[in-house]
């Protein structure tokens, strides 16, 4: 047997600092997040592609070429208008939906009766910092989703369709990560707060509601037809779903269409992160500790 | 003599490795005290044991000493660290072995050894080294590939244990360590804490085993809804009872005056206890004591079912101080 640990060499006192320690094991959580993906990167991949091909494929190239119409019935251009509207729509949702599973979906299990984050929470560093590399590791997802997803939403769709982007760069440089960052934190938070028998739940009462009314299929702008007294509630009701934000940056930033204003888009963005940010590491926080 | 040159500015003595003062943890979610005031000190390379049944508060008091139960009360230092003031500080010199399988079913075998290094601050040459070192040392270098859910209980168990240690820890912390593993994986287990408590290695485990507890342990705790009741090494705990001779009886009948009878009538008898359905004759000094004991019994109108001598163990220790057994 070979003897790694002796008594003489055993630490009697901690080598690192905390800050240098904690700088080390957060780069080491990173890789080991990375090194889960890789391994998985297949799964990763057409999980990624399978939703934003689907509404692509039956709202840009089915429906065009069954005849079925959208996009105001106006015909080939009406088409090529939505399709405009949907791209930015299912970039942003591609994001979201990324972070909850890269976040959400493995931190629930991982919380449940495996226990398996333990071994994470008991590396020398603060266990917000575990629960931030979570996010970031989810984020990072996040953008790889958003590179995939971008090509197919653009190329695919029926002849006589166009696709007309119009790509303000410092938007999108700005918009993919902070939205990627929002949107791992809202899978931190509900990974953190949702037990692993209600995950099917949370499809079906989260994921379902944020994903219709979070301005995929139509922008957030042309909601105020939708009024009740005058008043257009629905484009009121929306405003709390993180992900109109999401869509509506992304149409600004892809598409020449109107849009809810940028100096709305961006505090409400950066606001959505700090808040889900602080609600999901003190989730983590209540559900490692006691 | 040890290698400690540091004084401690905790007030614990140089050698003492853990130190609980009054350390009280109250679960809010129930009102439940299951820690209560300990005390506590284990010392550089014993093996020290709390031992106690299922609720008696040993998980809790791991759980504060390596940072995931927040103590409501008191004070713990460990390796000359306050565990609540300094957690992140704390892992540094802590390995952990907890109750359940924890390891990362994402990871290979060979990856959770691999990893757990790299969060240590190994570099990758260093972490790769230490984790084929070790899956050598704990017999499980031809499972450095598999997934962790195939490998055996007894097999994950060492996985814990070489994964806890891969950092060479001050204290190794180990929860149930044997808790659901066959007897064979459990000898096995056994063997391995032994070498490492002979390399040095101070190690805190908890039980409910008293045969791991006597067998393992330089010293003991038990301890009982959240309260150590004795403290000493295993062999002073089983001086404690006073006896050489442990007699149990089953019988039928008014069991409780039975139990006087005995302890009146039966030469050296040093105490009789009632338990649920049978009866502990404590008997001190005196040989071919069973015939002496039906003799008592039959005379006192009872019709003995079952009778049985034992040397004290830890079992009458635990009996004595709480008046339960250590198995329900």
């Amino acid at each position: 047997m070979a003897t790694i640990a002796s008594p003489a060499n055993r630490t009697a006192r901690p080598t690192r600092s905390p800050g240098a320690a904690s700088r080390i094991a957060f780069g080491a959580l990173l890789l080991r997040d990375l090194t889960v993906l890789r391994k998985n990167l297949g799964i990763f991949v057409a999980r990624t592609i399978i939703q934003p091909f689907l509404l692509v494929f039956v709202f840009l190239y089915v429906f065009p070429e069954i005849g079925q119409g959208i996009g105001g019935g106006s015909g080939l251009a009406g088409e090529s208008a939505f399709a405009a509207v949907l791209v930015s729509g299912v970039v942003g949702l591609s994001i979201m939906f990324q972070g909850i599973q890269a976040v959400a979906l493995p931190l629930a299990n991982e919380f449940g009766y495996t226990k398996e984050i333990e071994d994470r929470v008991l590396a020398p560093l603060p266990v917000s910092l575990v629960a931030i590399g979570k996010v970031l590791a989810g984020a990072i997802q996040g953008l790889i989703a958003a590179a995939i997803v971008f090509p197919i939403a653009y190329a695919i769709h029926a002849r006589g369709v166009e696709v007309h982007l119009d790509v303000h760069w410092v938007l999108l440089i700005t918009l993919i990560p902070l939205t990627s960052i929002m949107t791992s934190s809202l899978g931190l938070v509900l990974g953190t707060r949702i037990s692993p028998r209600n995950i099917g739940m949370m499809f079906g009462f989260i994921v379902l509601p944020i994903t219709f009314l979070g301005g995929t299929y139509y922008p957030w702008t042309t909601l105020s037809a939708i009024k009740v007294g005058g008043f257009p509630w629905l484009q009121a009701l929306v405003c709390i779903n993180p992900l109109i934000y999401v869509t509506e940056g992304f149409r600004a930033a892809l598409t020449t269409q109107s849009h809810m204003p940028l100096y709305v888009i961006y505090p409400v963005l950066v606001a959505f992160c700090i808040l889900l940010l602080w609600l999901g590491v003190r989730g983590f926080y209540r559900r490692v500790l006691s | 003599m040890f290698t400690h040159t540091h004084v401690n500015d905790n007030h614990a003595t140089a050698d003492e490795i853990i130190r609980c003062e009054k350390l009280t943890k109250r679960y809010t979610d129930g009102d439940i005290l299951a820690v209560d005031r300990l005390d506590l000190s284990v010392y550089h390379g014993e093996i020290f044991g709390l031992l106690g049944p299922n609720g008696a508060g040993k998980t809790t008091t791991v759980g504060m000493l390596t940072t995931l139960v927040i103590p409501t009360g008191g004070k713990a230092i460990v390796a000359g660290i306050d565990v609540v003031a300094q957690p992140a500080l704390v892992k540094q010199m802590i390995g952990v072995v907890s109750q359940t399988n924890n390891l990362d079913r994402s990871l290979t075998v060979w990856e959770n050894l691999y990893y757990h290094g790299r969060f240590f601050g190994m570099n990758a040459r260093e972490a790769r080294t230490a984790a084929d070192e070790s899956l050598v040392r704990f017999r499980l270098a031809e499972r450095g590939k598999a997934d962790v859910m195939a490998i055996s209980g007894g097999m994950a168990k060492r996985l814990m244990v070489a994964r806890a240690l891969l950092h060479n820890p001050s204290v190794l912390f180990l929860d149930e360590p044997t808790a659901g593993l066959d007897p064979q994986a459990r000898i096995a287990l056994w063997e391995i804490l032994e070498k490492l408590h002979a390399e040095g290695q101070t190690i805190l485990l908890t039980t409910h085993y008293m045969e791991e507890a006597d067998a393992l342990c330089d010293r003991l705790a038990i301890m009982d809804h959240g309260h150590i009741l004795a403290m000493d090494t295993p062999k002073n705990l089983k001086q404690s009872v006073a006896a050489d001779t442990i007699v149990t009886v089953s019988a039928s009948g008014d069991l409780d005056a039975l139990a006087r009878l005995l302890q009146e009538q039966v030469e050296g008898a040093t105490r009789s206890q009632r338990l649920d359905t049978t009866i502990q004759l404590h008997v001190k000094g005196v040989t071919g004591v069973l015939p002496k004991v039906v003799a008592v019994a039959e005379q006192g109108g009872y019709h003995i079912t079952d009778l049985s001598v034992a040397e004290p163990t830890l079992e009458t220790v635990f009996i004595n101080l709480t008046g339960k057994e250590l198995r329900d």
